[in-house]
């Protein structure tokens, strides 16, 4: 009997030390860079795993860089135009891709997810002449209009899905009625559709808030940078002098809103990225 | 399971034939669609033909009009003596060779560690929901963010990795990450699978609790051993949704650009396919060259996503 026991008690030991060495991997590398952000420079080179003295000399002169809050105030602009673009365009496309039986339904979601999956590359120069023809070489809109290549299938996929799972009476309800489309789309659908707004819109930001190649590409100002080509362009004397602690100060500045986003809309993320994925 | 088995509702409503009703839902259904069409025509379609057209001139960056058409001479050519192009530069064959390799050892590593990661917290266990939180945080952490955080970490002086592995005596001398030529993938390996297991994770762990708890009873009824059990049910059970994840990753890591280009910048080591573009693109600003990269790398990519497609369809085709 004690065997068994012993047997119970060895198991939950294991079972709880993998979880630790789990947490472990995933959190270090964040909480390390909070670590090397709250040290003076002088102490930088010497490692510890602990906070000692909290110092946030680092902060101040990250939020005293004005380039650097000017590239927060971009990447949140574009951020969110991109978000209401793609959301707006997706409802509609999503109702008739979800909601409606015609020809062509199948062909056009395949080219959506067949646009999901370009490499931003092949359209790098293309798009750059649009851009340039259109006007918008090294502003905001050049960011907002480009991120729709990624944000706008995956959101048009993933609303697709959530419209197709609301339940139909409510539809046939409203069509008895004379409701268009339009007013069936906006009056009986949308409310329903708010989780699922969210959700999306969420990933939609966070991608957003993330990309990186078309920002570097797009952009040639530190006043139209955003956060993540401002972080990585940060530089020092050489590559072997980059001023670490400010780097890391900037980094966990930009990343905190995002960790707390992820902690609070967990349930709400894993659900939209699943059902953008796998639905069966 | 697969990402294409987006059902619409199989209503008689929606399948009646030719009533006016029917007939003005489907004209308001391409109505719906067109401002989204429009859009992705404007950002996808039309760049991506214009960089097949570029690829087939001289075109360079300051100015993309008046590049003139030049064939295949990008691709390959011959002078008479000697030939040129992408197709004969060694430096192309070795970002393919790197995004390969890369590819490969990411997306394998990657599928492993999130099955692992997956089974261990489908276990029921308390704070599991704080755990399944947590471990989304390199997930969120934006790439550039996490490849500075891993740069400063792997820091050849005074990386904390470095300093690990001296102490519990694993080496003896610290060692450069990101700057021997050996060693260089394989810091980008580790920064691209710390960022991306928790996607996997994810996946797996929403095909886990899919699958039919009857035979796990049967099983435990039986006395057979777990891990024969997961050999033979929950393996070929999750292996769709493996795919899934897989070839999602896969797709992903074809086209990586940003962890390596802050990482490790244009080193040839650990150069792939769309630093390689990237690079001809904008710093030679050879626009004709670099979209034949580009054109390249999409050609890949596309049978790549085509194969997906078609084992989509199959299976989609199998189940109904």
């Amino acid at each position: 009997m004690s065997l068994r026991l012993l047997k119970k008690a060895l198991l939950r030991l294991g079972l709880w030390s993998l979880i630790g060495v789990l947490l472990l991997y995933a959190v270090f590398p964040f909480y390390y860079a909070i670590v090397t952000s709250l040290k003076p420079s002088s102490a930088l080179f010497e490692v510890s795993y602990w906070i000692d003295n909290p110092d946030f000399s680092n902060y101040a002169a990250v939020l005293n860089q004005a380039s650097f809050l000017r590239a927060i105030g971009n990447s949140l602009v574009v951020a969110l135009c991109v978000v209401t673009l793609a959301l707006f365009l997706s409802v509609t496309a999503a109702y008739a891709l979800g909601r409606v039986k015609f020809r062509g339904r199948g062909t056009v979601l395949m080219m959506v997810l067949g646009v999901s999956m370009f490499p931003q590359v092949a359209v790098l120069s293309g798009l750059f002449e649009v851009i340039r023809a259109l006007g918008l070489y090294n502003t905001s809109w050049a960011l907002i209009l480009s991120y729709t290549i990624f944000t706008l299938p995956f959101t048009v996929w993933v609303l697709t899905t959530f419209m197709g799972q609301l339940p139909h009476e409510l539809e046939e309800a409203a069509i008895m009625d004379g409701a268009s489309p339009w007013i069936t789309l906006t009056r009986v659908l949308l409310p329903l559709l708010w989780p699922a707004l969210v959700t999306t819109g969420l990933l939609a930001f966070i991608a957003a808030w993330n990309e990186f190649l078309f920002a570097l590409t797009f952009t040639l100002t530190d006043t139209q940078r955003t956060v993540p080509v401002a972080i990585a362009l940060i530089s020092g004397g050489s590559s072997h002098e980059l001023p670490w602690g400010l780097l890391m100060a900037a980094s966990v500045l930009v990343t905190v809103p995002l960790v707390i986003l992820v902690l609070i809309f967990q349930r709400r993320i894993v659900s939209g990225l699943t059902a953008g994925a796998l639905k069966g | 399971m697969s990402a294409l088995t987006t059902h619409a509702p199989c209503d008689e409503l929606l399948l009646t034939r030719e009533t006016p009703v029917q007939r003005r839902r489907v004209r308001a259904a391409w109505l719906f669609l067109t401002p989204m069409l429009l859009c992705l025509a404007l950002v996808a379609a039309w760049p991506l033909l214009r960089t097949f057209w570029f690829s087939l001139t001289d075109a360079t960056l300051g100015q993309t009009r008046e590049g003139s058409f030049v064939g295949l001479s990008n691709y390959l050519f011959h002078d008479g003596s000697n030939w040129s192009g992408i197709l004969v530069d060694p430096q192309w064959w070795n970002a393919v060779r790197n995004t390969l390799h890369f590819t490969v050892v990411s997306v394998g590593l990657e599928v492993v560690l999130g099955l692992l990661v997956a089974l261990l917290l489908n276990i029921k266990f308390t704070g599991r929901p704080l755990v399944r939180a947590l471990i989304l945080i390199p997930w969120a952490i934006p790439t550039i963010v996490s490849a500075k955080i891993w740069s400063w970490m792997l820091n050849d002086q005074f990386g904390i990795i470095n300093h690990m592995m001296l102490s519990v005596g694993l080496i003896d001398a610290p060692l450069a990450w990101t700057a021997d030529a050996d060693l260089s993938m394989w810091a980008v390996i580790i920064v691209d699978v710390w960022k991306t297991v928790p996607f996997v994770t994810l996946l797996m762990l929403a095909a886990l609790q899919m699958l039919p708890s009857d035979c796990y009873e049967a099983a435990r009824v039986d006395g057979i051993h777990p891990l024969k059990v997961f050999w033979h049910v929950t393996l070929p059970l999750l292996m769709p949704a493996l795919l899934v994840a897989a070839i999602f990753r896969i797709l992903d890591s074809l086209r990586v650009f940003d962890v390596i280009y802050v990482l490790t910048s244009n080193s040839s080591s650990t150069m792939s396919m769309s630093v390689y573009a990237r690079q001809h693109l904008v710093e030679f600003q050879d626009v004709g060259y670099g979209s034949a990269a580009s054109t390249l790398l999409f050609l890949v990519v596309a049978v790549i996503a085509m194969l997906y497609l078609y084992l989509g369809r199959r299976q989609m085709e199998v189940r109904s």
